[in-house]
């Protein structure tokens, strides 16, 4: 994979861009902004039957069936509680539109490239591909992901695989 | 040729019907390849607009072979070979070549226009052809009227009559007034200028009594032809004796008669003409192939009919300055062509609404009707109208099934040819209407069917007779509506299945089979992959080929495939399909706190469980007898596997659901209730999941599943 490619923080020309962070646990986690359509409070979504525990189901957006993917559960971060401060980001990756639960959204943050490092070579549950790298501002540190492969991968079993 | 007609059955049936369609998509076709020839940079031009300016062509040129349009097909033909050396990059873009495919595009929606109106100007177009074929052939400076032959570029379809030269005599040609009669069917003439057209070469023969006999009942002609009159008059004593038919030298006034008295008799001609003899000389189009076949000494392929009509029209040429506006306006019909997403959206908001509709009438009931009465009448005119919208737009996606049945007459006649065999094929309800989205998709099933009841049902000939049947067998494409869904059978006189010898090859396949199963049950068999076997292919022969993905596809697209036969008498296949995948009747239950949807087609009836009722068989499998018939019990909260709080536990409704020709009692908490839902595909975000085909969103705003009930049945059986 080429993550090392995709890493902003390679490339002089490269602009600051703007990130959507939010909370799993005591970590803080930063998406691409593009890949977000809207932020709503959770609502007990349709159980299906036989899916991984991560899976929470599915919920009708405005006549769209949207699955719900619990990151807590998925990354095993934090206890997986929901109230009324849950909040479920809806991502819109391209062909597609899913649901993460996360504990709350931090808010919007702009880094630019020389602000955000490479990540260390540390095994975590994340799959270090799917990590951009890490960004500093001030004291914060935010773990940069690559939201759509991330949700694209096939532990994800979000995705149909190919038999 | 009337009396030829019908003579190869039903299998030859009238594509007029269809040329709308055709018109349709000929005129789509020619706009798009105009707007991408004009895009077109001819410096660079990309190899994706090529492709797509030559399926333009060759669409229509498709189309207007298979309607008999020849003169729309010869000059795409034309347009292709060039298209085609410029997509491989045999030739480079130019200006010219740009410049003469538009002119050609032009040509080509008047002449399209012509044919769908019946009347108009006829159009030379073999000076174009001409050069389109020089260009093709690389000369830049395409000189008119040295229309270099197109069918050495591809023989496949015989365009050499498009190089008859038109404007004029060449050597040899002799210009000839032919009178014909007495007659007492002056109309039979026509076929006269049928048959001359027939031949390619021959020359152009045209009415100069404006297609009608005067009192003399004479009709009169003008040939151009490089034929002697010998040969003229055993071509003619086809259709009338040689005495009734008179030939005189006409060349003398030749170049000067022939435009002025066509062009004040072209208006008169063309209405009595399509009436009298619909095959006659200004529309000879549809059922070409027919003359072909009855006549038999001038072996000549149909499709080359209209070309030679193209020199005709030369003598007209004066008058294509005329060709107005008028008749190419007619390509812009009635109906307007609108991309499929924007009807989903209409589709998809119009589902929303309902929901909408369904919670605000769910809220209504709560209220006193006393005092709200003005509330109550409001909610019941917004359910009415919204289940009128409904309709309307679900409408807008329904095509009639003679979209997929006329591509069959073709297919069976070309099969029954290369077979030997005689097959005759009806169809019965064209007219119903299924979803755009299921015709296309059922289509290459239903081919499937077609060409196994010709290629393994139909016996040949002789065998048919030795059984006492008619020599040409008969397959049938019936279909009809039955409730909330669409039938279609495909049924053959052939042999039919034979049971003994199905059972035997699935036992030989290790299948488990035995005696006691039903005939249904022994039939379904065939549906097994790869069921048929090479040493079968004298009797029962190759059916099993790819049924099972016949049955797959169906199956996908939430119908059911049942099979009936009669050895020795023939077979039918019913393949029952929803009228669309958007909306579907469903019955909803209940199972602990969560909601399910059965659809309704599925469900032959609920019953209140007792727990006598259920035995268990080999210790798990449950069983419950119904109507003297025992069915596997499946509990729905034991196969998804939903959460119950302690101690609560299920009432038993039982719901006895059908599918793909087996039973299953489905053990559900509650009935909930009947109601339209509208159908949304889970796999758009999420994936497919086992005993799920779809979701919907109930009168709450929460999503329920519905269940996959031929997934369910198919479980209970393993």
């Amino acid at each position: 994979m080429g993550v090392h490619d995709r890493n902003p923080g390679q490339g002089a020309a490269a602009r600051p861009r703007e990130y959507l962070t939010f909370r799993l646990g005591a970590e803080e986690y930063g998406i691409d902004i593009l890949k977000v359509q809207e932020i709503r409070g959770y609502e007990q979504p349709t159980r299906i039957a036989n899916a991984p525990s991560f899976i929470k189901g599915v919920v009708n957006l405005r006549g769209v069936i949207v699955p719900i993917v619990d990151l807590r559960l998925k990354f095993n971060i934090g206890s997986a509680e929901y109230n009324d401060f849950t909040v479920v980001i809806i991502l819109n990756l391209g062909a597609r539109v899913v649901g993460v639960v996360v504990d709350s959204v931090s808010d919007v943050m702009e880094l630019s490239p020389e602000q955000i490092r490479p990540a260390p070579e540390v095994s975590s549950v994340v799959d270090a591909n799917f990590i951009t790298g890490l960004g500093t501002l001030s004291d914060r540190m935010v773990i940069l992901v690559e939201i759509e492969e991330l949700m694209g991968a096939s532990d994800m079993a979000l995705v149909e695989q190919a038999a | 040729m009337s009396e030829t007609h019908g003579q190869s059955g039903s299998a030859d049936f009238d594509l007029s019907q269809f040329h709308g369609v055709f018109f349709e998509e000929a005129g789509e076709n020619l706009a798009n390849m105009e707007s991408l020839l004009l895009a077109l940079d001819e410096t660079s031009a990309d190899d994706e607009s090529l492709n797509a300016i030559f399926r333009c062509a060759h669409s229509i040129k498709g189309g207007a072979a298979t309607f008999g349009f020849q003169d729309v097909a010869d000059l795409t033909h034309v347009m292709e070979t060039l298209l085609d050396k410029l997509r491989r990059h045999e030739l480079a873009v130019t200006t010219g070549m740009i410049d003469t495919l538009l002119e050609s595009g032009d040509v080509l929606g008047h002449l399209l226009a012509r044919h769908q109106g019946g009347a108009g100007e006829p159009i030379d177009c073999t000076e174009l052809v001409g050069r389109i074929g020089a260009l093709a052939h690389g000369s830049a400076a395409a000189a008119p009227l040295t229309a270099p032959p197109a069918a050495q570029a591809a023989p496949a379809v015989p365009a050499a009559p498009v190089t008859v030269p038109a404007c004029g005599p060449i050597a040899g040609t002799r210009v000839l007034d032919i009178a014909i009669g007495p007659m007492d069917e002056p109309s039979l003439a026509d076929h006269l200028a049928d048959l001359f057209t027939e031949i390619p070469g021959l020359g152009t023969i045209e009415a100069t009594d404006g297609g009608r006999a005067g009192p003399d009942r004479i009709r009169r002609f003008r040939v151009l032809t490089q034929a002697s009159d010998a040969d003229l008059l055993d071509l003619f004593s086809f259709h009338v004796a040689r005495e009734q038919v008179r030939i005189v030298d006409g060349s003398a006034d030749a170049g000067t008669a022939a435009a002025p008295a066509v062009a004040s008799q072209a208006p008169a001609a063309a209405a009595p003409v399509s009436d009298s003899a619909s095959y006659g000389f200004f529309d000879d189009g549809p059922g070409a192939p027919g003359p072909a076949d009855q006549a038999p000494p001038v072996a000549v392929p149909a499709v080359s009919a209209a070309s030679t009509k193209a020199p005709a029209a030369a003598s007209r040429s004066a008058k294509n300055a005329e060709r107005g506006s008028s008749p190419a306006s007619n390509l812009e019909q009635s109906t307007i062509r609108v991309p499929i997403e924007k009807v989903d959206q209409l589709i998809n908001l119009v589902g929303e609404l309902v929901i909408t509709q369904a919670m605000l009438a769910q809220t209504g009931r709560n209220l006193d009707p006393v005092i709200h009465q003005a509330m109550a009448t409001g909610l019941a005119d917004l359910e009415r109208n919204t289940r009128m919208l409904q309709e309307s737009v679900m409408a807008i996606r329904m095509i009639p099934m003679a979209v997929v049945f006329n591509r069959f007459p073709r297919m069976l006649r070309d099969l029954a040819g290369k077979l030997g065999k005689q097959v005759e094929l009806q169809t019965i309800g064209e007219d119903t209407e299924l979803d755009k989205g299921l015709i296309e998709k059922i289509t290459d099933p239903l081919t499937h069917l077609v060409r196994n009841a010709a290629d393994h049902g139909i016996e040949m000939p002789q065998d048919r007779i030795a059984r006492g049947k008619p020599a040409g067998g008969t397959v049938t494409l019936a279909a009809a509506h039955q409730g909330g869904s669409v039938v279609i059978e495909v049924r053959d006189d052939g042999r039919g299945l034979n049971r003994d010898k199905l059972l035997r090859k699935a036992a030989e396949r290790g299948l488990p089979v035995h005696e006691a199963m039903t005939d249904q049950e022994v039939y379904a068999l065939i549906f097994e992959p790869g069921f048929s076997t090479a040493n079968e292919v004298t009797d029962v022969s190759g059916r099993g080929v790819g049924m099972d993905v016949v049955k797959r596809n169906i199956t996908s697209l939430g119908g059911s495939v049942e099979i009936d036969s009669t050895e020795g008498q023939g077979m039918r296949v019913s393949v029952r399909l929803p009228l669309t995948l958007a909306i579907m009747d469903g019955m909803s239950v209940g199972v602990a706190r969560e909601t399910y949807i059965v659809p309704l087609a599925s469900v032959v009836e609920s019953i209140h469980l007792s727990a006598d009722d259920v035995k268990s068989v080999g210790g798990s499998a449950r069983v419950v007898e119904v109507r003297n018939e025992y069915l596997p019990l499946v509990a729905l909260d034991e196969l998804f596997d939903v959460p119950r709080e302690p101690g609560q536990a299920g009432s038993g409704i039982m719901i006895v659901i059908e599918a793909e020709g087996g039973r299953v009692a489905l053990l559900v908490d509650e009935l909930i209730g009947q109601h339209q839902v509208v159908v949304k595909n889970l796999e758009a975000n999420y994936r497919k999941v086992p005993g799920v085909s779809g979701a919907t969103i109930l009168g709450d705003g929460r999503v329920a599943l519905i269940l996959d009930v031929s997934w369910l049945v198919r479980r209970a059986r393993h």
